[in-house]
Parts: C-alpha cells; sequence; structure tokens
C-alpha cells in the first residue's frame, strides 16, 4: 500500500493581529510544517495611483502620508524629491536639515514599532508597552510641527510648510538625550533573553544572493550583510554631510533584522543630534511664488502674493514634461516613485514602488519547512506595512 | 558620474547593438528602449554582464497612452548595488501584445507583472501564476488604464434584507468634478476650438 500524506490547507488572517494589518495567507501544512505559503494582499487597496493622477501636485501629496502610515514623513519625502528634481529646484538648507530630522525621527517610529510587535508576536508583552510610549511623544513633535499625529502634509516641494514652533528643538533635544536609555532597557528584555532568541535565531534565513533576487533593499537586504543604504550611496538632501554608520547582519535571519534595527535607531538618534546642531537659520521654503505660497500677511497688502495664492489653490503649478524616478531610504527600504509628467498640473503617471510589497513576495521561499508558529516571527521581521503595500 | 554613465551607455550599446532603440541619460541614470520581443535576453545581458552587474531588479510598471498606436508602455527599473547604477528599460507594445515573462531571471517580478496584469490588463507569457493581485475576488476591468473611470463600476455595501455584503453599480449623489485647468489667457478648450476653426 502507497503511503499516504495529506496536506491541510489553512486560512490566516485578513483579520488577525499578527498579520499586522489585513493580509490573508492560505498556507498548506504537512503536520505542523509549511509547505507554502499564497498570500493574498489588496484588501487595503484604495486606488492611491489612479486617484494621483486626478488630483493636482499640492492635492497629491497627503496621500503619500497614507501609504506608510508609520512613518508618514519619509513617504512624503520622495514625492516632494521627484517634483523637486523634475522642477531642477532648490532647497534652502534649512528645510533640507528639517526633513532629514523628521525622516530619522519616521523611522525610529517605524523600527520602534516594528521590533516591539515583532517581540509581542513572539510573546513578550512588556517591549510595546514601554515603546509606545516612546511613539507618543515622538507623534507629539509631528502634532507640534505639523498639527497632526499622524498624516503630516508636513513636506512641500521645495521646502517644508512651516517653520519649528518655539521650543521644540529643545524638547526633541531632550528626547534624544532620554531616548538611547529607552533602548537599551528595551534591548535588556529581548537581545539576551532565551525565549526571544529561540524564535529569531535562525529563523527566515536570507541569503546574499537570494536578497538581491528577491528585489530585498533596506533592513532585510542589510540583515544578510550587504552594505546598501541610499542615504549614503545616493544622499539626497543633507545626508552628503552628515557622518553615520549603516548596521549589518550576518546571518540574515529574524535576530540580525532585529539587532540592525536596533542598532539603526541609535545611527538615527545621532542624525537627529546632529541637525539640531547644525541647523541654521533662514528659509524653510523655497521662496518661488510659483511653486510655494505666499504668507498669509502679505495677501492683504500685495497683489502679486494675492494672485499666486489663488492660482496655486486652483490650479497649482504645472512641471514640465518628463519621466523621474527618484527613490528614498524609508525604515523599511527603498521607497520609490516613477513619475511621468505631461506638462499638466497633474501627474500623468505615478508608480509608487513600496519596499513591503517585494518583501511579503518572498513569504512562500521564506516560509517553506518552517513550523506554523514561525510564521508571526518571520511577518514581524520582514516589517510589512499595509497602507503602502496595497497602495 | 556622468563619465560612468558614459561608459555603462557604450558598454550596452556595444554588448547589445541592434537590441537597443536609443539609449540616453537622464538625472543620474541611464534610459534605453527596445523592443519587447528581445526584452529577456537584454536583462539577461544586464545582469550578467561583468561591467554592468544590474543584479537587482527595483520594479516593473507601465504606462498608458490611449492613443497611440502602441498603446503602452512597458518600464523596467533595475539597480546595480556594486557599482550604484540604477537603468531604466522602457519598451512600447500594442493593446494585445503577449509579454515574455523574466520570472526566471528575477523571481522578484513575479507579483510586479501580476500587478501589470491586473492594473493594465498585459498580459505575461510563461509566468507561473498570472492572477489579480490587488484588486477584489472577481474584480472586472483593469483600473490604471485611462479609459476607466475613477470611480469604478460597482460599490459594495452591507444589505440588511438579504444579510450579506452585495455588489452595485456605482451610484453618485454628485459626479466627480473634473476641472479645466487651461490657462485662461490662452483660452479654454472650446474657445481653442473656436480659433482652430476660423484657422
Amino acid at each position: 500500500m502507497a503511503k499516504q500524506s495529506k496536506t491541510l490547507n489553512l486560512n490566516f488572517g485578513p483579520q488577525h493581529p499578527a498579520t499586522h494589518g489585513v493580509l490573508r495567507l492560505i498556507l498548506e501544512l504537512d503536520g505542523e510544517v509549511i509547505e507554502s505559503t499564497n498570500p493574498h494582499i489588496g484588501l487595503l487597496h484604495r486606488g492611491t495611483e489612479k486617484l494621483i493622477e486626478h488630483k493636482t501636485y499640492i492635492q497629491a501629496l497627503p496621500y503619500f502620508d497614507r501609504l506608510d502610515y508609520v512613518a508618514p514623513m519619509n513617504q512624503e519625502h520622495v514625492f516632494a524629491l521627484a517634483i523637486e528634481n523634475l522642477l531642477n529646484l532648490e532647497i534652502p538648507i534649512r528645510a533640507q536639515y528639517i526633513r532629514v530630522m523628521f525622516c530619522e525621527i519616521g523611522r525610529i517610529l517605524n523600527h520602534i514599532l516594528n521590533v516591539t510587535t515583532q517581540a509581542l508576536d513572539v510573546g513578550a508583552l512588556t517591549p510595546s508597552l514601554w515603546g509606545f510610549e516612546e511613539r507618543e511623544t515622538l507623534m507629539t513633535f509631528y502634532e507640534r510641527v505639523s498639527g497632526s499625529r499622524l498624516h503630516a502634509n508636513y513636506f512641500r516641494v521645495g521646502g517644508v510648510s512651516k517653520d519649528l514652533p518655539m521650543g521644540l528643538t529643545e524638547d526633541i533635544e531632550k528626547f534624544c538625550n532620554n531616548f538611547p536609555k529607552i533602548i537599551n532597557d528595551i534591548e535588556t528584555l529581548l537581545t539576551d533573553n532565551r525565549i526571544f532568541k529561540q524564535r529569531n535565531v535562525d529563523i527566515g534565513i536570507v541569503t546574499k544572493q537570494e536578497a538581491l533576487d528577491h528585489s530585498f533593499t533596506g533592513v532585510m537586504l542589510r540583515g544578510s550583510g550587504v552594505p546598501w543604504d541610499l542615504r549614503k550611496s545616493q544622499p539626497y538632501d543633507c545626508y552628503e554631510n552628515i557622518d553615520f554608520k549603516v548596521p549589518i547582519g550576518k546571518n540574515g535571519d529574524c535576530y540580525d533584522r532585529y539587532l540592525c534595527r536596533i542598532a539603526e535607531m541609535q545611527e538615527s538618534v545621532k542624525i537627529i543630534k546632529y541637525c539640531l546642531k547644525n541647523m541654521p537659520k533662514g528659509l524653510i521654503k523655497t521662496i518661488d511664488g510659483k511653486i510655494s505660497p505666499p504668507k498669509k500677511s502679505k495677501l492683504k497688502n500685495s497683489m502679486e502674493a494675492l494672485i499666486h495664492h489663488f492660482k496655486l489653490f486652483t490650479e497649482g503649478y504645472r512641471v514640465d514634461p518628463g519621466e523621474i524616478y527618484s527613490a528614498v531610504e524609508a525604515p523599511q527600504g527603498e521607497f520609490g516613485v516613477f513619475l511621468i509628467s505631461d506638462g499638466s498640473n497633474k501627474p500623468y503617471k505615478c508608480k509608487i514602488r513600496a519596499p513591503g510589497f517585494s518583501h511579503l513576495q518572498a513569504m512562500d521561499y521564506l516560509m517553506k519547512g518552517h513550523m506554523l508558529a514561525d510564521v508571526p516571527a518571520v511577518l514581524g521581521s520582514l516589517d510589512i506595512v499595509f497602507g503602502e503595500i496595497d497602495r | 558620474m556622468k563619465t560612468e554613465l558614459n561608459n555603462l551607455e557604450k558598454t550596452v550599446n556595444s554588448g547589445l547593438t541592434t537590441k537597443i532603440k536609443s539609449s540616453g541619460i537622464k538625472f543620474n541614470y541611464l534610459t534605453i528602449e527596445t523592443e519587447i520581443e528581445e526584452i529577456i535576453e537584454v536583462i539577461l545581458f544586464l545582469k550578467t554582464n561583468e561591467k554592468c552587474k544590474f543584479r537587482q531588479l527595483t520594479d516593473i510598471t507601465a504606462v498608458d497612452y490611449p492613443r497611440k498606436e502602441k498603446r503602452f508602455k512597458l518600464v523596467y527599473l533595475l539597480l546595480s548595488h556594486e557599482n550604484n547604477h540604477r537603468l531604466i528599460i522602457n519598451s512600447n507594445i500594442k493593446e494585445k501584445t503577449i509579454v515574455p515573462s523574466i520570472t526566471k531571471i528575477f523571481p522578484s517580478s513575479n507579483w510586479m507583472e501580476r500587478e501589470v496584469f491586473d492594473m493594465y490588463g498585459i498580459t505575461f507569457k510563461d509566468h507561473p501564476d498570472l492572477r489579480r493581485i490587488l484588486t477584489d475576488y472577481g474584480f472586472e476591468g483593469h483600473p490604471l488604464r485611462k479609459d476607466f473611470p475613477l470611480t469604478g463600476y460597482k460599490e459594495v455595501r452591507y444589505s440588511e434584507d438579504q444579510k450579506k455584503v452585495i455588489y452595485e453599480s456605482v451610484k453618485l449623489e454628485q459626479n466627480y468634478r473634473n476641472f479645466d485647468f487651461e490657462s485662461p489667457w490662452q483660452g479654454t478648450k472650446y474657445i481653442k476650438d473656436q480659433i482652430k476653426d476660423k484657422k
């Protein structure tokens, strides 16, 4: 008699806390071992790219907050950069520093969420409670500068929308002095923790070659030992002037990726401190009236300002015909925008390249031969946010 | 950077000769145009050639130009970590053209091609699993085509009578307002048409 093996199909998600959003996984199990994984995505698809084609460049920017809602400003950054490159626009230095500072705050926001929820997925509750307190502090910085905790809509083409309010720099500095201690606290809970290590070491190993083939970027790539960071290799804004290290993993497993993220947070704190120290005084957005709106106080006295204001908020500005791909190192990896302009005030095409999309795609290959209980651990270390994957 | 890119352009042009229809350098990356039938050879060359080393596929996307005879433009974005170069491959195709899949060269192209299929309706030959990816189960149409309306055709709601989620055609209280942003000094469309008629 032939030996019969039976596999079990298991539906994981879409409403499950360990899926970090709305992911539906169809798992094929042999006992507790996973034979194949079939992710179904698109449950959060909102048609962002289609919407952007119907909005002016100014109106399109807030959609980027809603992509990766864990680190919103990093997303705004890439759209602003793409248009600035197309327009060939100079950005005031103060604006560059402000942007870089908030991007690094975004990176910390993302990494805290990721590290602590990854711990939560494998059974440690405390780190998330400690981490979320810090996230709350960081989001109040977002709120103070833009008026909103999450969907900031703060970056603008040509700079940022408002200057930093009084006292914010001091508070950010206070946070920077305090935060390394919090990272250490979280590390004491996790880094040498026996259970955490058992759940993460040698789980979801990615070799260098496979990381390249599967289009991994960011920590997923660096965890496997490829020293690649767009902030270093293709620097944008003022990253050229800033000295920071790019942490690299050795084994490419979930644990190395966790260590990379912890180290990156420490580097981010250094970058923020550098920005605070070296931020010059001056303009925060370009003075080109065709691109950035005039001050409100000018509207009552200057005819030109009034016209600019009216034209900008009805018609918007036009971008010369052309196409561009620009990318930034978002917390999860390379976040890019491929933008085609036909010379009108709306983008003709805006393709958003989300890092999580290619990371999640590799689930099948990452999970093959692992146990069912490893699914949340690997998912956690992939660092996926459904806003950007489903777009 | 500029000279490096010029060298790269030379390497690509001499290595692929007739397969490259045109090439140019813009914004720190090289853009080449090729016929879609050659895409596999072109990408294989770029991936394996010692001077190119484009080992990573960043993205695949398409652009819709409904008025052109070759309606779609397929775009492949490649990245070389070793040389710190980016490269974009463009290829114009007709609406019904079947595109060779590059899943054998880059496994990550699997979902990217699925997305292009989902959004534009471009089919890929030899693709292991060409299904819709982002849109709903049982969705009809290809949303990113320019002739697909922004509001779509179907909307869902929970029906109290049938006790389940049902699909209905979209009913709008107010149509989407698509303003004419043409400069009034040059004339809006109907004035332009009048001027054209006079000429």
